[in-house]
């Protein structure tokens, strides 16, 4: 079973039905114990980093870091990506779960913000999530916040400057992008997820 | 790099998709899933579901053609028409769509936008502007500059000033304005790049142009002079005048980015 974590920001339905025509069994949950049993799980995040903030009362951050440490395949999505890093400058107060290094921060004022629409990636070799995703594929984004370039990036955007579209190490993935809303290739890179 | 959207709208009528000339002379186009469906093959970029004729008595209809529509689509879904407050926004989420576009009921009370983008954020709330060439300044032809906002479907003047709202509008909250030039929609003669314009300018939110789409240079030039982020049209796709692949295609050969091939 798939856990689909709900933390009370925003709208789950798109995640839950690109999962749901794949055929996979989701759960959408705000129970840590739901969490802590799921084979998988999918942290799609939505709004405000301070939104995060929920996770820590909740109980759910400790369950998504225990999961994350037993080796579960976990996918972040949108600011469930940018959770996996240090922090945001969107909300300096919120700790993010430290996965991988950095914080995120705003895109320059050469470009306008939010960053919405579909914007191509450059994929690199060897990543799990992506695998068959072809080099400059377009996929569809919503954010006013990026994650830095780090090692473990696996695919990168640009706008106003290079920016990680998706990051992955060993069990943990996260897509800046929204793969429910990305039509084949999206639905291609969920199914990645399945078998991870 | 960042495309610019084609975005292809549904104008739904009791049901079923209508196109009309001016927001009148409604001809009927079809089913709105199997609609949506077909575009997103096509290769839109997202599709717009407007409810025109919105009453609490059709809402029904909006809903179950808002689910039907949603489970098979994979590419951004705005749904708009009759959402008065936050609980008709939350049904047309839970219905399927992820984004809501409202239009009169943000005019009447702004503060509405700031309720739907608190709890379902910024990106899922597109303010919907039909705004008119205000013909009440036209004394010394330099008043095409001033546009009206109307609300009720284009039935009511609202004395308000299109840029204005817009930057308003985005003040409040919202993710993207959704703008509508009435004195273009559906004649096809080419988006109104100079209201498109000066929206784009005054807010950082992404513009959506609408109204007047009938040819692949009209989009090449509301992106270049009118600055939009996305373009919308309905009537060009339904009959077949030109499908959104040989579209983009164009519009890729002019060397405007769009996502194509895709």
């Amino acid at each position: 079973m798939i856990a689909i974590v709900d933390y009370g920001a925003g709208n789950l339905n798109s995640v839950k039905k690109a999962f749901d025509y794949l055929g996979a069994e989701v759960l959408v949950t705000d129970q840590p114990e739901t969490v802590a049993t799921a084979d998988k799980i999918v942290f799609p995040g939505v709004g405000h980093f301070s939104s995060l903030q929920a996770l820590n009362r909740s109980g759910l951050r400790e369950a998504l870091l225990q999961a994350a440490s037993a080796g579960k395949p976990l996918l972040g999505i949108c600011l469930g990506m940018q959770w996996l890093f240090e922090g945001s400058e969107e909300c300096a107060e919120v700790a993010g779960a430290g996965i991988f290094p950095g914080r995120c921060r705003q895109f320059p004022s050469s470009v306008k913000s939010p960053h919405v629409g579909w914007n191509s990636l450059r994929v690199q070799q060897g990543s799990r999530l992506l695998r068959g995703v072809a080099q400059d594929s377009f996929v569809y984004f919503t954010h006013s916040f990026h994650a830095p370039v780090v090692p473990g990036m696996t695919a990168a955007s640009e706008y106003g400057l290079q920016f990680t579209a998706a990051v992955e190490r060993g069990n943990i993935f996260g897509v800046q992008f929204h793969p429910e809303k990305s039509g084949e290739v999206g639905l291609s890179i969920l199914k990645n997820f399945c078998e991870a | 790099m960042l495309t610019k959207r084609i975005i292809a709208c549904l104008d739904m009528d009791g049901g079923r998709v209508v196109k009309g000339v001016r927001f009148k002379n409604l001809r009927d186009a079809g089913d709105p899933a199997e609609c949506a469906t077909a575009h997103a093959r096509n290769g839109a970029d997202e599709i717009v579901l407007l409810d025109i004729t919105a009453t609490s008595a059709n809402r029904r209809t909006l809903l179950d053609a808002v689910r039907s529509t949603a489970r098979s689509l994979f590419v951004p879904f705005t749904v708009g028409g009759g959402i008065r407050q936050l609980e008709d926004a939350a049904a047309v989420f839970d219905a399927g769509a992820d984004k809501i576009a409202i239009n009169s009921a943000a005019v009447r009370d702004p503060a509405l936008i700031g309720k739907i983008a608190g709890r379902f954020g910024s990106q899922a709330v597109v303010v919907a502007i039909d705004a008119r060439r205000d013909a009440g300044r036209k004394v010394d032809g330099s008043s095409d500059k001033s546009f009206e906002v109307f609300v009720a479907g284009g039935r009511t003047p609202t004395g308000r000033d299109a840029i204005q709202w817009a930057r308003e509008a985005a003040a409040c909250g919202a993710g993207e304005i959704l703008l509508t030039s009435m004195d273009r929609d559906g004649t096809q003669s080419g988006f109104d790049c100079q209201l498109v314009r000066e929206v784009a300018e005054a807010v950082s939110i992404p513009v959506i142009a609408s109204g007047g789409a009938g040819s692949a240079r009209d989009f090449i030039e509301v992106f270049r002079d009118g600055r939009a982020d996305a373009a919308l049209a309905a009537s060009i796709f339904h009959f077949g005048i030109e499908n959104i692949a040989q579209l983009k295609s164009e519009l890729h050969d002019a060397g405007v980015a769009v996502r194509w091939p895709c």
